[in-house]
């Protein structure tokens, strides 16, 4: 039971991950498509920061009687990541807004029906 | 003084593109902006051919992000594998670089053309990174800057579609890339590296635990992911079917390759082969899907009603052969990955470039407007000719040259089932460029169509000097076989 309980932060890391990427696959509505890949990537972050703490660490910084630190290398890294994730979600939402100006709608299976209705027929065999 | 600059190869190549991007935002008309493009992706290919020149010289260039010495620093690491990779997206940029001015001219507002350049500017930037880099956790940053490039790239198409396949691009690609980070956070909790050579050194010690076998899951699916593999290829036809014509040339002939050299130089030199392929049967997985993708990408090539959709289905297929190769874990196997890797760009670029002139002239890739090409443009047609027999690996062309050693590779291995699958998806491959070439020969053009605009002749040059290259390859193919063969030592890490 310890084992399951001790290990806490990475069952939130997997019930994050799984929520995002159900959202992701789960619902046609774009801008939650983008809230469930935050969700996703936030996990991942998640990972990466729990992955270098200690117990009863401080922070990696120089100071009088701090023996144990916090790893700073993985929080550094996760930084890079965090701001990359940034990028994706305002790309992910700029491009909504293209679509829904070109689409009048951001749901998934309505641009769909709309992109199938508007395809030519297919060509008839030549005779 | 010509040494020490040439020590600098490596960082230069990569951070050339990644300083020429703001100065194309900063000076604004298309014209400069396109001047710096140009500039920039020419000198590139020059210094990446300096590259792979010294790479044959001493092996393997090794070079400190800094000054700070690896493990601790970012170091940027090139061997044989590498070079190629670099060489290829660096020659697509410079040769597509003549044919994005006139290009792009007509298929981007004028107002926003500077930031096309510069956002191709960055993908180049990205895909050069990932190539070069010997950190695991750089790979992930450089893979991010060329995927949000190539997300904006896409959706700067005509039409709205274009949007659309942005979208579901940005959202399959971003899983994709947030895998390989979860896998390479599992890796780096278990040995606290993230330099590759030395992951390689302290795998095998915690090889055969969860966590790592995790590892492995997490970065082959995240790499296949980019590269298109069957079952997860669905965002690829949408997106180079929807590109501007630039776009779709650049990112078909690089950007998948660049993720087979992720999926390579993991599998062999971070995991090694005894790992990925021993004691997990990811040979098998790998081939069976590549089987699926060499079937599957012809047939829906065969079906698709757009000339774009139809290159972009073949691409689908062609990694097939790629990953194939990949999958029999050979140096045999790996030579012809790597031989195919160069020409499917090659072939896969012009062909691309070719519809983009077909989109100019005719105005519209729609399999209908290829009616009566032949008569109409021969000169578009002996392209589209040239291209589509290398797709089906024709003897004479690039094609074949890369199938026949990817065959051999599969008779040494005995593996007869690949074996039938690779000569059936030529045959369908003979299918779905028979239907455009008898559309081209056959068809009448409609009456009411209009005469074809003139396309500048910088555009109609690119396109000739890939099918150039490509017909060149095929003829001459010795020079290219040891530059294969020397990746696939490279990948393999032995020296022969």
């Amino acid at each position: 039971m310890s084992t399951v309980l001790g290990l806490y932060n990475y069952w939130i890391v997997v019930l994050l991950m799984m929520i995002g990427f159900y959202i992701v696959i789960g619902y046609d509505n774009l801008i939650k498509k983008l809230i469930g890949l935050s969700l996703f990537q936030t996990a991942v972050f998640v990972l990466y920061i729990s992955m270098g703490s200690l117990h009863d660490a401080t922070a990696p910084i120089l100071m009088e009687g701090g023996a144990l630190y916090a790893h700073p290398l993985p929080h550094v890294l996760i930084l890079t990541a965090i701001v990359v994730g940034v990028a994706t979600t305002a790309l992910g939402l700029a491009l909504v807004v293209r679509i829904h100006e070109a689409y009048g709608t951001i749901e998934e299976d309505v641009i769909m029906a709309a992109e199938a209705a508007s395809r030519p027929p297919p060509e008839t065999p030549r005779g | 003084m010509s040494g020490t600059w040439l020590a600098h190869l490596p960082a230069l190549l990569v951070m050339m593109p990644l300083m020429a991007a703001p100065l194309c935002v900063l000076l604004r008309r298309p014209l400069l902006a396109w001047a710096v493009y140009q500039l920039t992706t020419g000198v590139g290919l020059l210094l990446s051919i300096a590259l792979l020149l010294q790479v044959i010289e001493v092996g393997v260039v090794r070079y400190a992000i800094g000054g700070w010495a690896p493990p601790v620093g970012i170091e940027y690491r090139i061997d044989a594998l590498n070079a190629l990779v670099l060489v290829i997206v660096s020659g697509m940029a410079a040769l597509l670089a003549p044919y994005a001015r006139a290009s792009v001219a007509r298929e981007i507002d004028a107002d926003r053309a500077y930031l096309f350049y510069a956002l191709l500017l960055l993908c180049q930037c990205g895909l050069l990174g990932i190539a070069a880099t010997g950190d695991a956790f750089n790979l992930f940053v450089f893979l991010e800057i060329s995927s949000l490039s190539a997300y904006a790239l896409i959706a700067m198409g005509r039409h709205r579609r274009a949007l659309m396949a942005a979208f579901e691009y940005l959202v399959m690609g971003t899983i994709g890339g947030t895998f390989l980070l979860i896998g390479i956070g599992l890796m780096y909790m278990m040995t606290g590296t993230l330099n590759m050579a030395d992951l390689a050194e302290r795998l095998p010690a915690v090889m055969h635990t969860r966590t790592i076998e995790a590892a492995l899951a997490f970065i082959v699916v995240g790499a296949s992911l980019k590269l298109a593999l069957v079952p997860l290829h669905a965002w690829l036809p949408g997106a180079y079917g929807e590109a501007p014509s630039v776009v779709s040339a650049f990112l078909a002939a690089t950007a998948t390759k660049v993720a087979v050299y992720v999926l390579a130089r993991f599998l062999f030199t971070v995991f090694g082969i005894g790992f990925a392929f021993g004691t997990l049967p990811l040979g098998d997985i790998l081939m069976l899907l590549s089987v699926a993708a060499m079937l599957y990408g012809a047939v829906a090539a065969i079906f698709a009603d757009d000339l774009k959709r139809v290159l972009a289905w073949s691409s689908v297929g062609q990694i097939g052969y790629i990953v194939l190769g990949l999958s029999l874990a050979t140096f045999d196997g790996l030579t012809a990955s790597a031989l195919h890797l160069f020409n499917h760009a090659l072939i896969k670029g012009g062909l691309f470039a070719m519809a983009g002139l077909l989109m100019l002239q005719v105005g519209g890739t729609r399999m209908a407007d290829l009616a009566g090409l032949a008569r109409r443009l021969p000169g578009l047609f002996v392209l589209l000719l040239i291209g589509g027999l290398g797709l089906v690996g024709v003897p004479l062309t690039a094609g074949f040259v890369s199938k026949w050693a990817l065959a051999q590779a599969l008779i040494a291995e005995a593996q007869w089932l690949p074996l039938i699958a690779m000569l059936v998806s030529s045959l369908l491959a003979l299918v779905y460029v028979g239907r455009m070439i008898e559309i081209a020969w056959f068809r009448e053009p409609p009456e009411d169509a209009p005469a074809a605009t003139p396309t500048p002749l910088a555009m109609t040059l690119t396109a000739w000097t890939l099918v150039a290259v490509s017909l060149w390859v095929a003829v001459d193919s010795g020079p290219l076989l040891g530059l294969a063969q020397a990746a696939a030592t490279a990948a393999l890490g032995v020296t022969p």
